[in-house]
């Protein structure tokens, strides 16, 4: 037997290294809104043009039920606004490239994106793999000239993206976790009964930012806030986390506050509601894939979000809604994959071409149709500036009907922040290509 | 700090916290055990290291939801292990039992790619996404309050479920005549098949009853937790280190590590204490320039997860055999 032992202690290692590597992802929020404005006549330069996308996610894997609802969205969403319903006239294809939830196989498979001739990439889930990815997009785009690559971030919230590396071939079209936690905070600060905050996060780099951002914030807004506890638990590792409720409970928490997505928020969610925690839960990713079923069981949980987006959106947005679930039986949850095609349309209508250099010029500080009126794309920093909402998982109600993964809740508004209440600096030294 | 209670009152530990968290553990454990047992048991007969244990697991779980939309959980919770079962004894009658003349290695190759396609299938027809998987009205709530916290009624069951394995499969094993045969084709294949037995057969019950016993976790894990195809690979590596830890072929030591993984990691999670304070406490000041603070700083509580790996590579070098294992490798 000697063999076999060898055996099980390779396979184990590989097994459990294959499992390392394979988790870092974090994933995405969601907006919603406008009426569908009548389309300008499209420049002869892009008219029947297709831009091709290459979509670099975590398509396999513990979080590959949120990538997958991700890649059909975008490819909903591009049909929806194809041709003659975009500003440009153009049509769009996304192409899915797994990166399993790795930085390594993302910039694998950037390349594999490059050399296939996709001049704009997309990706969300896991600010890890979003800076290795913008990282070797400078890079790339440094060293061969003619062939840049544009980034749309659609996702990754780590604030860093727009700060200390940011690059100008990023663009970010969620809220990062500066802004998100300037306006939770903003809303906490009116919640009296929060006195004792316990922070649970997933340890990387957008679990620590989630960290620091709420005490930060907090400490400015509420001194007399007690950040009673703090927890980072490895990404996609723990099937239970009622040690970790156990412990929330032993530290006399009054609130909760997660940045946690996929199953790690989900089985948090169930343990909270297996140990009959009824506290408030202040979330980002409470509307992913598997979290509202898990929200539902609990029955009366007390769960808030922040997010660029809700489940109250009307007219073309809670049309677009309706019809994926129709379509897809799921649900369209990441506003910003609209957001993503409906900037990209309009850029390249403005740059009346596709090449993705003019189209990066011509997106700095331009305004869009975005989720919740027009958006506008920072030029300092390629942030994202737009309205920011705390919704509250309620029943659904027949003004607000949609129910999230048909539990008959939804996530309703509770306040709506405009851009500028939670818009934060910026100490990005951008480097424009002369 | 400095009193006599210092360990206690370091480590923040009340009797409501010990309570809950010893609970935890234990129901934690059991399902490890419910995990591995089958494994470990497919193991010591066959010296056969099933790679696509977790997947049987998985498969488990999704013929359990799909069943319950039909018949109910309590069908499911019969029905669903039975056709992981014979899903398994067919693997071993036709795919494994080919194989096994070649030796480990294509054995080990053969279980590795069967967890690949397993995979596949299961999103092929279950797809990506995770089910509505729902404990049934019955077990759901909470069966007793302690010190505020509710234990719920669902955790109780999967306990009393991972015992009553535990039993059978030692009534079974030593208490009956085909427990008999099994032992005897294990240790004395030919003997056994010069008696008249027939020994291939057996092996394929092996395999089959191992698959089943996996089948039977994913019944009662996939509702308790997340059923969605990434199941398999979330639970794959932490049941090889049950069983190492335990002692390859240990029944007995498979329950033993289960259930001091459950316990310890659970506690883990708990404390707070880092190398930092410990160093403090003897009037040691460690700052953010000291050399290796993130190592140093780094929380008993954030290690938790990692530390079954922990305990299976001190295994591996000082007691390579496993806590009850008896082979020497």
């Amino acid at each position: 037997m000697k063999f076999a032992l060898k055996a099980v202690t390779a396979s184990v290692v590989l097994l459990t290294s294959g499992l390392v590597f394979a988790q870092a992802a974090k994933p995405a929020a969601k907006p919603a809104a406008a009426a569908a404005p009548t389309v300008a006549a499209a420049p002869s330069e892009t008219k029947g043009q297709t831009v091709k996308i290459a979509m670099i996610e975590g398509l396999s894997g513990a979080f590959a039920n949120v990538g997958q609802n991700q890649l059909k969205s975008y490819q909903f969403v591009a049909e929806r606004l194809a041709g003659a319903k975009n500003p440009a006239g153009v049509n769009f294809e996304f192409v899915a490239f797994d990166n399993k939830g790795s930085p390594q196989e993302a910039l694998n498979q950037l390349k594999a994106a490059i050399d296939q001739g996709f001049r704009y990439v997309t990706q969300g889930n896991s600010s890890a793999v979003a800076g290795a990815l913008s990282d070797a997009i400078s890079k790339h785009n440094e060293r061969n000239p003619g062939k840049e690559v544009v980034y749309l971030n659609y996702a990754a919230v780590d604030p860093a993206l727009t700060n200390e590396r940011c690059s100008f071939w990023h663009f970010r079209l969620d809220a990062d976790t500066s802004m998100k936690m300037e306006a939770l905070t903003s809303f906490v600060k009116d919640e009296a009964k929060v006195k004792s905050v316990y922070l649970i996060n997933q340890n990387y780099a957008h679990g620590q930012q989630v960290a620091k951002y709420f005490k930060e914030g907090i400490a400015r807004k509420r001194p007399d806030v007690k950040i009673v506890g703090e927890d980072l638990h490895p990404i996609a590792q723990v099937k239970d986390f009622s040690p970790y409720v156990a412990k929330i409970k032993a530290a006399g928490a009054d609130a909760i506050v997660t940045g946690n997505w996929g199953t790690d928020m989900t089985l948090l969610v169930k343990a909270l509601n297996d140990a009959g925690m009824k506290l408030p839960l202040y979330a980002y990713y409470a509307g992913v894939s598997g979290t509202p079923t898990a929200l539902a069981q609990g029955k009366d949980m007390n769960v808030s979000q922040v997010a660029i987006s809700h489940s109250n959106f009307t007219g073309e947005l809670r049309q677009l809604r309706n019809d994926f679930k129709t379509k897809f039986n799921d649900d369209y949850y990441t506003f910003q994959t609209y957001l993503a095609v409906s900037m990209l349309a309009q850029g390249v209508a403005n740059a009346k071409s596709i090449d993705p250099v003019k189209v990066a010029f011509a997106m700095e500080d331009m305004t869009f149709k975005g989720i919740s009126g027009e958006a506008k794309m920072r030029k300092s920093d390629h942030q994202l500036q737009q309205h920011i909402y705390i919704s509250k998982w309620t029943k659904a109600t027949a003004k607000d009907p949609y129910s999230e993964e048909n539990t008959g809740f939804n996530f309703a508004v509770v306040k709506a922040l405009e851009p500028y209440v939670s818009s934060t600096p910026t100490s990005c030294q951008m480097k424009r290509p002369s | 700090m400095g009193h006599l209670r210092a360990p206690f009152f370091l480590l923040n530990i009340d009797m409501e916290f010990f309570t809950n968290s010893l609970l935890n553990g234990i129901s934690y454990g059991l399902l490890l055990f419910m995990l591995s047992s089958g494994l470990t048991l497919i193991f010591s007969m066959m010296g056969v290291l099933n790679f696509a244990h977790a997947s049987f697991y998985m498969l488990g779980a999704f013929f359990a939801y799909t069943i319950t939309q039909f018949l109910g959980f309590w069908v499911a919770l019969f029905i669903a292990p039975l056709v992981v079962g014979i899903v398994g004894a067919g693997f071993e009658r036709y795919f494994l039992r080919k194989v096994h003349p070649f030796g480990h290695v294509p054995e080990l190759l053969i279980t590795f790619g069967l967890a690949f396609i397993l995979l596949e299938l299961v999103q092929l027809v279950w797809g990506r996404a995770s089910l509505d998987y729902r404990i049934p009205a019955a077990l759901d709530g909470p069966l007793f309050t302690l010190f505020g916290t509710q234990f719920p009624k669902y955790r109780a069951f999967m306990m009393f479920v991972a015992l009553m394995m535990l039993l059978s499969i030692w009534l079974l094993l030593t208490r009956t005549r085909i427990g008999l045969v099994i032992q005897a084709a294990l240790t004395h294949p030919e003997t056994a098949q010069a008696l008249g037995h027939n020994v291939p057969r057996v092996f394929m019950l092996v395999f089959g009853g191992g698959a089943a016993l996996a089948g039977l976790a994913g019944v009662i894990g996939g509702n308790a937790f997340v059923t969605e195809p990434g199941m398999a690979a979330t639970v794959g590596s932490i049941i090889f280190v049950v069983v190492v830890v335990g002692g390859l072929g240990s029944l007995g030591g498979a329950l033993l590590a289960s259930l001091l993984i459950g316990v310890v990691q659970t506690f883990a999670v708990g404390i707070d204490a880092s190398l930092v304070g410990a160093a403090a406490s003897l009037g040691v000041a460690v700052t953010s320039s000291t050399f290796g603070y993130e190592l140093l700083s780094l929380k008993v509580s954030q290690v938790a997860p990692i530390m079954p790996y922990l305990f299976m590579v001190l295994i591996l070098i000082f007691r390579p055999k496993g806590l009850l294992g008896t082979r020497e490798g």
